[in-house]
């Protein structure tokens, strides 16, 4: 697998996965899939009759076949995509799946991606399963067929597998799953199993019904916020104004006078107040006076950061890719374009705020959280505690969203849980609460950058040359894993989907500045992407703009190198009446991009308000991701990616003055409502290639589109986002 | 000091601090964990449950408030307009992180209970209070139509 890694052209986060987990002392767990099963080390199983036939499946004496997901249920439907996975190869039938969270295991668990760390990331889950969880289910099936085959003395050749039913169709015997299960624990594992003709699949391509919609429609799904342990305390923390400040002095008394409190103490990451409930948790943080020390700590404004990052552009950075004489090209062009583009901080602001349950008692450390990284987190809490990553025990939940938030390299919910664990008695659990406004005001934001592009046309309105200069903070950077993982300056998570513009440019050159500053950042749902698309697909436009040509066309004549973006390209475009005329006042722009190795273009059809605002009418948004585990969730993923990245592109924005985040909760910190999503059409390429992912890939293309719709209404370009803060909407 | 009301149809005396927001004592004091926290300040509606019929924001409500008055909750709704609407959350799987959802049916449901026809527009004023990141918004306007026809027939 190693071998795939490398030849992989993305950098991002995979490699950083890899460096980091070989960096974190106690997780170079060292296991690479090599197409064998892990196996599930469990004589419980066998001993009630249940066949744990690998890792990743457990079929009950109850007929119930348990799908073990490696990866957190965040929204993203994975639960369904890999039982789906799972259930075609073992021929189940859909109604007798369940889905159980994987206890985190690197060793078992391990995203194949991301070398020897467990964790959901990067729209890999299905990408880095596929074949494990089809081998997975194609094991369990022959055991089952081989007990079968035992029990009624007939030759395996003649028995078929259909809806969880093992049948012979010549004796005329049948059996369920659950009547052989105990039969088939007993048999040894097979090695080799062949899997199915995908032109026989029967769930796989088909939406069945996601797993956990039931639960998230009567209240029962279960969220960290929702754990409860005898003698369970809560607490939230008290963490200082500007970033970087620290404690000087706490005055606890008053805390402590709020009825239910139990105990202040001080973290690294402030002071924490724990109390019987949340309530008295927050009413005694309200009653602390904490006194910090901001020497040290970012004290500059947003503001002041981006006149930093301008005067920055003037020069040349960190050289990402070049081919041909940019320079020389640009200087011999007919026409040149240029264009700056700005773009701030934003918070995940997922619906779950930041949450887990931690109980300490010796040399054993438990943790619930709707965990996205648990390799990592374990290896962060054993440092925290004192213990070894392997005593330390995580029960992953789902979680209410993340888009990143929770896979963070410090672990840093956990990590101060454990600080305020180690504080208590022993063993008695404690849960962490943020609130919505520590959520905004907490940092880990995407970052904010500043892009500059320039393009040459030669005399028939070619692009000859484009040279792109990105600036902004690294995600990684800062990180214990900087060392390991920014290579010659350039940090991947900066620069993917500028780096790898698709377009047939011959005179290309992209670079970078990494800044230092001291606000943290993190990954967020499509991270470099969410704002390269945006400006290299609002530039693109200019350019066909300047070119006389019409987007679409303009772009197909750039993409004959990458069939899957012209495809996605003209199937969007036929599909939303591209070229059609539409009312006075709307207006259609578009976008293509790939991120995670998924291709996906968007149509935005817009209507401008009378008092400049935006209304984004209808999307049409064409997918190829390979082959479509699930249609509906494909489709899901996409409707959600488009809100998700349309709220940020028109409202999204975290500022600061002198150090302080401006922003606290939903009031300040806008995000799309139900009146502004746009009626969304998705289209799916029919593919047989790998499956990739589409947690994220949705998000990028929809805030060009937007733009570039706003252009063709208005002749003006958003390049200073959000747009309720640009002067020209 | 004691505050009761009926929730879910049962009656409840809860020792608690009266300024607690309704959210907490029905989380933390009944132990009903449906009804979420998401921003506190009534801004999201991830809170949302039913007072007296009516949909209120579980978050900004003093438990003092709701004394002697009728709470339900998301594990506690029932009827017509309740049983179109979960049917049709599940039949459109409108859920995709599913946190916010426990607030987006009562507030869907409480809707339909008054305007079992809704408009569009009608919709978005039901609905505007109600926040989900995950963007469900194309399915949740779906299925409130999908629960509206449910109910005529």
């Amino acid at each position: 697998m190693l071998k795939n890694f490398a030849k992989d052209p993305r950098p991002s986060r995979r490699r950083f996965l890899q460096g980091s987990a070989a960096a974190a002392a106690g997780l170079t767990v060292g296991f690479r899939w090599n197409g064998g099963m892990p196996k599930f080390a469990s004589a419980a199983y066998a001993a009630d009759g249940t066949l744990a036939a690998n890792a990743f499946v457990r079929i009950g004496t109850d007929n119930t076949v348990t799908v073990l997901s490696k990866h957190l249920e965040m929204g993203q439907g994975v639960y369904t995509g890999l039982a789906t996975i799972v259930a075609e190869e073992l021929d189940a039938d859909w109604a007798q799946i369940r889905v159980e969270s994987a206890p985190a295991d690197a060793s078992l668990y391990n995203n194949l991606q991301f070398g020897p760390v467990q964790g959901t990331g990067g729209s890999s889950s299905i990408a880095n399963s596929y074949d494990q969880l089809r081998k997975a289910g194609a094991t369990a099936r022959a055991m089952l067929v081989e007990a079968a085959a035992k029990d009624w003395v007939v030759d395996r050749a003649g028995i078929t597998v259909e809806k969880g039913v093992v049948s012979h169709a010549t004796s005329g015997r049948s059996a369920t799953f659950g009547d052989l299960a105990g039969k088939a624990a007993g048999l040894p594992v097979p090695v080799d199993v062949t899997l199915k003709d995908p032109g026989r699949f029967t769930l796989i391509g088909t939406s069945v019904p996601r797993v956990d919609a039931k639960s998230k429609t009567d209240g029962t799904a279960q969220f960290a916020l929702d754990v409860r342990l005898p003698g369970m305390l809560t607490a939230v923390v008290a963490r200082p104004p500007v970033f970087g400040a620290r404690v000087k002095s706490v005055d606890a008394a008053p805390a402590k006078a709020v009825k239910g409190v139990v105990e202040v103490v001080q973290v690294p990451s402030g002071v924490a107040v724990v109390a019987t409930n949340f309530w008295a948790a927050a009413k005694g943080r309200e009653a602390l006076n904490v006194q910090w020390d901001d020497a040290g700590a970012e004290t500059r404004g947003t503001a002041e950061i981006m006149s930093e990052y301008k005067a920055l552009a003037e020069k040349p950075g960190m050289p990402v890719r070049s081919q041909g004489d940019t320079a020389k090209a640009l200087a011999g062009a007919a026409k040149t374009i240029t264009a700056a583009f700005e773009f701030p901080y934003l918070a995940h602001a997922p619906m779950e705020p930041l949450d887990c349950v931690v109980r300490l008692d010796g040399d054993r450390c438990e943790i619930w959280a709707g965990d996205q990284f648990q390799t990592i987190d374990q290896g962060n809490a054993a440092a925290a505690s004192g213990l070894k990553p392997d005593q330390v025990r995580i029960h992953t939940l789902m979680a209410g969203g993340s888009f990143g938030r929770r896979a963070n390299t410090v672990s840093d919910y956990i990590v101060e849980a454990i600080h305020v664990a180690k504080a208590l008695d022993r063993g008695t659990p404690v849960k962490l609460v943020w609130t919505r406004e520590d959520d905004i005001r907490g940092g880990r934001y995407r970052p904010m950058y500043y892009h500059t592009l320039t393009a040459g046309l030669d005399v028939q309105g070619r692009p000859v040359a484009w040279q792109h200069r990105i600036v902004g903070q690294s995600i990684i950077g800062g990180t214990p894993f900087e060392s390991v993982m920014v290579k010659d300056g350039v940090d991947g998570t900066s620069v993917e989907g500028a780096a790898n513009l698709p377009y047939d440019i011959p005179n290309l050159a992209v670079d970078l500045h990494t800044t230092k500053v001291g606000v943290p950042v993190l990954w967020w749902r499509a991270v470099g992407s969410t704002h390269t698309a945006y400006s290299t697909e609002v530039f693109i436009d200019e350019v066909a703009h300047a070119a006389g040509k019409d987007p679409v066309e303009f772009r197909r004549a750039l993409l004959s190198h990458h069939p899957r973006h012209k495809a996605v390209l003209e199937l969007a475009a036929e599909k939303a009446g591209w070229g059609t005329k539409l009312p006075e006042g709307k207006a259609r722009g578009v976008a293509v991009h790939e991120s995670f190795s998924t291709f996906v273009a968007q149509v935005a059809e817009i209507t401008m308000q009378p008092d400049g605002s935006v209304k984004v009418d209808r999307v049409v948004c064409a997918v190829d991701c390979g082959r479509a585990i699930n249609p509906d969730v494909i489709r899901a993923q996409m409707e959600g990616g488009i809100g998700f990245g349309l709220g940020g592109v028109l409202y999204g924005e975290v500022t600061l003055d002198k150090g302080e985040v401006l922003q606290s909760n939903f009031h300040d910190y806008r995000v799309l409502r139900i009146e502004e999503m746009p009626k969304v059409e998705v289209h799916i390429v029919p593919s047989t290639e790998a499956p990739t992912g589409v947690g994220e890939p949705g998000v990028p293309p929809i805030g060009p589109a937007v733009a570039n719709a706003v252009f063709a209404a208005t002749g003006r370009r958003v390049r200073s986002l959000p747009f309720t803060r640009d002067q020209s909407v | 000091m004691a505050v009761s009301f009926v929730l879910n149809g049962e009656p409840v005396s809860l020792d608690v601090d009266p300024e607690m927001p309704l959210l907490w004592a029905v989380r933390e004091f009944a132990g009903l964990t449906g009804t979420k926290f998401g921003c506190g300040a009534a801004q999201c509606g991830a809170c949302t449950v039913h007072l007296e019929g009516q949909p209120v924001r579980s978050c900004s409500t003093p438990v003092s408030s709701v004394e002697g008055q009728s709470v339900t909750t998301i594990e506690g709704i029932s009827g017509k307009a309740a049983a179109a609407v979960q049917a049709a959350w599940q039949r459109i799987e409108v859920p995709q992180c599913g946190y916010c959802q426990s607030g987006q049916i009562m507030s869907a449901v409480a809707l339909l209970e008054q305007t079992p026809k809704p408009t569009d527009d009608d919709i978005n004023s039901a609905m505007s209070g109600n926040i989900c990141r995950c963007a469900t918004y194309v399915r949740i306007r779906s299925a409130i139509h999908a629960a509206a026809t449910t109910m005529e027939g």
